[in-house]
């Protein structure tokens, strides 16, 4: 058993950020260079917030942090975030 | 933001003295897991104390045994509301481990295998407040629970008892961890609820 989910569990915290399910978006690992769907990547739920790791090096994409007042988004983990229009 | 379920396994106990406010009693240990375990081998793991001036104090698992062992009775109060009351640990005291560094700073960072990184000042390291923890009941620190061993400061909030710790820095001003520069406080005091910036 592991101790991540799919990224697509992200989707819906992640759609107070964005207009899109953003974790259809292919989006580039910053450590390895791996592209993927971001709903490959590893979703680690029961931390401080939510953490999305690269399924290819774990090295961290994205973070979110839900404090009540505010959510805070970390995405330097991504070097680029791609969309297709299909 | 559903998928993150503060307050999970708790029950609240009202008008206990020994709780925080905003926190429930646990009797579990809940395990929040922000990555892949690492698993150190004793003979791998070493604990270092950098200074300022770029001195390295080293220990390796061995030696770190051989310094004076404390068992500490503590509560333990997790910022995702769950608190533990009478915890048992065995490990050294951070005032044995800085017995013979030398240093102007007023802030660490601490790190660990894994990468992550969590700030403490450091007048809440020494004192008799601060330990680096390598027993949790009378057993071994297990990997989910920080082993081979862990920093517990267990008068903040636990995410700055940073897991699988491997070393503080000494720093001349506060920087933010891991957790600080995406939303945690600063500091942490669960007294004051200071959960968030």
């Amino acid at each position: 058993m592991t101790d991540y989910l799919d990224g697509n569990a992200a989707a819906g915290p992640l759609s107070e950020f964005f207009a899109i399910d953003v974790t259809t978006a292919r989006g580039r690992c910053l450590h390895c260079g791996r592209t993927d769907a971001l709903a490959t990547a590893q979703l680690y739920p029961n931390s401080h917030g939510l953490l999305l790791r690269c399924p290819g090096c774990t090295e961290i994409l994205l973070r979110l942090v839900d404090t009540g007042d505010t959510v805070c988004l970390d995405l330097h983990g991504l070097s680029f975030v791609e969309l297709h229009r299909d | 933001m559903g998928i993150v379920s503060p307050g999970f396994f708790g029950r609240r106990r009202q008008g206990d003295p020994a709780l925080p406010p905003g926190q429930y009693l646990t009797e579990s240990f809940p395990v929040l897991s922000a990555g892949p375990t690492p698993r150190i081998a004793p003979e791998e793991w070493e604990f270092t104390i950098t200074t300022e001036t770029g001195q390295v104090h080293r220990w390796s698992w061995d030696e770190f045994l051989a310094l004076k062992q404390d068992d500490v009775t503590q509560d333990i109060h997790c910022v995702t509301s769950w608190s533990k009351l009478g915890t048992s640990w065995r490990g050294v005291s951070l005032d044995t481990l800085f017995e013979s560094v030398e240093s102007d700073c007023e802030f660490t960072m601490a790190h660990s295998y894994g990468g992550y990184t969590t700030n403490v000042p450091l007048d809440d390291l020494l004192g008799g407040k601060a330990w680096i923890a390598h027993e949790f009941d009378g057993e071994a620190l297990e990997p989910a629970h920080g082993g081979p061993a862990r920093l517990l400061v267990p008068h903040l909030y636990f995410w700055k008892s940073a897991k699988w710790v491997r070393g503080l820095e000494l720093l001349r001003q506060d920087e933010p961890g891991f957790w600080e520069s995406n939303g945690y406080h600063m500091y942490g005091d669960p007294w004051r609820e200071e959960r968030y910036w």
